[in-house]
């Protein structure tokens, strides 16, 4: 579904309360802020638990980190809950030395990261008493 | 990888990249934006923006920000005394309230901008003592302050980025003063044009029968070398000739230029002065168009060796001549003449047929025929030649099988081999 790149559209599906992203290999370049939007979109939607999948992404570069950012503050303002998972080794130690993972939660996999969030879902503060 | 190698590619390849962006000169706010997404990302700042500064107006307008809220980022507005000290400070980080940086004053002017956009660090852009711009940066990702290696990181992407803003300004300021030149040049042109305007009516006044004639030649031969597949410019400068081919007239008697009968011998020997008088009048003015002494010097030069005032054959005569000498000679055979009224449209064409390649050049009269047919059966819109001619005076059902049978057998060049023999 979703905003096409250059005619190939952002990957994205839902699954229950939470969206799913497909980060892909366009995260590197301009065109990928599509992403950043596309997030923003399933904010707008309702959406408030958002998973961005790296599975397909082998690399992060500065455009990257800078979209990322974009949408970690997305998330903050409408106070969703952020988890990427399937991020590769390299990019886990990127993430980390600039400092993402104080604001976004890591997971191993999609499967994990649905755990993840359903769990935070769960717990007395998310539900709003 | 240790960590310190991994960053080192991180910002290494973010200032690789930027260092080609910065090239990037036909789309500036892109190539702008392009930068500060590499310069966020390197070290995972979270929120910023570059500003280019307005010499004229004073102001830093913000050609790219990211983070900084949904509105955007009002320009800031410089004095004398806050240019003065970025300037002086040159192409370094500095955090917002350093006392060191000397820049308390600026500091106080903006600090309500720079507190409700949560701005840590501003690096003025400055290239050659010139500011060109600035960049305000907030907090990294990490939570962590900027370090002096972050500081030196920064410098070093926001030279690049002063360079491509210090490159797009000077690019600016060359287009405007090309702009400026080109309007410059356009005003010298049409003061020219209008020169040579007057310079016909004035060559036409002398002639009481004839009001206009220099200008029609000039359509006429404009029409004919557009056909002719000339240049623009070339085009231009054949409707000059053909304003000005005339311009010797100027030096003969009023009186033979205005007789109501068939000149003498002695009168037509004067009158023929004219275009080399004309080449004598043009040829110390500096024409922006090539030749036009020449097409005037050789407007009564005849295909076959008999006209003046050399005699030239064929390919000897300069083909804008040619051209002049046909527009010339049309317009005489479709105007009244004190001695004689106009000629029959198909008559005229009829004398282009016989003198084709005695007269006239083949490759001009097959042109100018193109011209007219195309407009008499509605093929072009634009209607130069008929309109000189007035509608009334045109038939075109008669005129259009005349003048396509004429194309044909110019081209088929057996007309001209029987009028050359």
């Amino acid at each position: 579904m979703s905003e096409s790149i250059t005619g190939v559209p952002v990957s994205s599906r839902c699954i229950g309360k939470t969206a799913v992203i497909y980060a892909g290999d366009y995260l590197n370049k301009l065109s990928g802020e599509r992403i950043e939007r596309e997030c923003r979109r399933q904010f707008e939607a309702g959406y408030r638990a958002l998973v961005i999948n790296f599975r397909d992404t082998e690399l992060v570069n500065s455009i990257g980190v800078s979209i990322l950012l974009g949408v970690i503050d997305a998330a903050e303002h409408v106070g969703a809950q952020l988890v990427f998972s399937d991020v590769n080794h390299q990019t886990i130690q990127l993430f980390e030395m600039l400092g993402l993972t104080r604001h976004v939660a890591l997971a191993k996999d999609e499967q994990e990261a649905l755990k993840t969030l359903t769990e935070f879902a769960a717990t007395p503060q998310a539900n709003g008493h | 990888m240790p960590e310190s190698l991994q960053m080192l590619l991180h910002t290494f390849s973010a200032l690789a990249d930027l260092g080609q962006e910065v090239t990037n000169a036909e789309d500036f706010p892109e190539m702008v934006r392009h930068g500060m997404f590499l310069l966020l990302g390197s070290l995972a700042i979270r929120r910023g923006g570059i500003a280019e500064f307005d010499e004229e107006s004073g102001r830093l307008r913000f050609v790219a920000t990211r983070g900084l809220g949904d509105e955007r980022l009002k320009d800031i507005t410089l004095d004398a005394l806050d240019i003065e000290s970025l300037r002086n400070l040159g192409l370094c980080g500095f955090h917002v309230g350093d006392e060191a940086s000397g820049l308390q004053r600026f500091w106080q002017r903006h600090q309500a901008l720079l507190d409700a956009q949560r701005i840590e660090l501003i690096v003025p852009l400055v290239v050659r003592g010139d500011l060109n711009g600035l960049i305000i940066l907030g907090g990294k990702a990490s939570g962590a302050p900027f370090s002096a290696d972050d500081r030196d990181v920064i410098c070093s992407m926001a030279r690049h980025l002063a360079v491509g803003i210090h490159t797009h300004r000077l690019l600016a300021e060359l287009e405007h003063k090309a702009e400026e030149n080109r309007r410059l040049y356009e005003g010298q042109r049409a003061i020219y044009k209008d020169t040579v305007r007057a310079f016909a009516a004035a060559i036409d006044i002398k002639d009481k029968y004839t009001q206009g004639h220099s200008e029609r030649v000039g359509k006429y031969s404009e029409a004919i070398a557009r056909e002719m597949g000339w240049s623009e410019e070339e085009v231009e400068g054949i409707a000059v000739a053909g304003y000005l081919h005339d311009i010797g007239k100027l030096i003969v008697e009023r009186d033979i230029i205005n007789a109501p009968y068939r000149i003498d011998a002695k009168q037509s020997s004067e009158l023929n002065r004219h275009p080399a008088a004309g080449f004598e009048i043009l040829s110390p003015i500096k024409h922006p168009y090539a030749d036009i002494p020449l097409m005037a010097r050789y407007h009564h030069e005849r295909i076959d060796g008999r006209g003046y005032p050399e005699g030239l054959t064929g390919d000897q005569i300069p083909m804008g001549a040619k051209i002049v000498a046909l527009a010339d000679s049309f317009d005489a055979m479709t105007t009244d003449r004190p001695y004689k009224r106009r000629r029959t449209l198909e008559d005229v064409v009829e004398d282009l047929r016989h003198n084709t390649g005695k007269q006239f050049g083949p490759e001009v009269v097959i042109a100018f025929c193109k011209a007219l047919l195309k407009e008499v059966t509605g093929e072009t819109k634009k209607r130069t030649i008929v309109k000189l001619l007035g509608k009334d005076y045109i038939e075109p059902e008669r005129i259009a099988p005349l003048l396509a049978q004429l194309v044909k057998d110019l081209e088929s060049g057996a007309l001209v081999a029987t009028n050359k023999a």
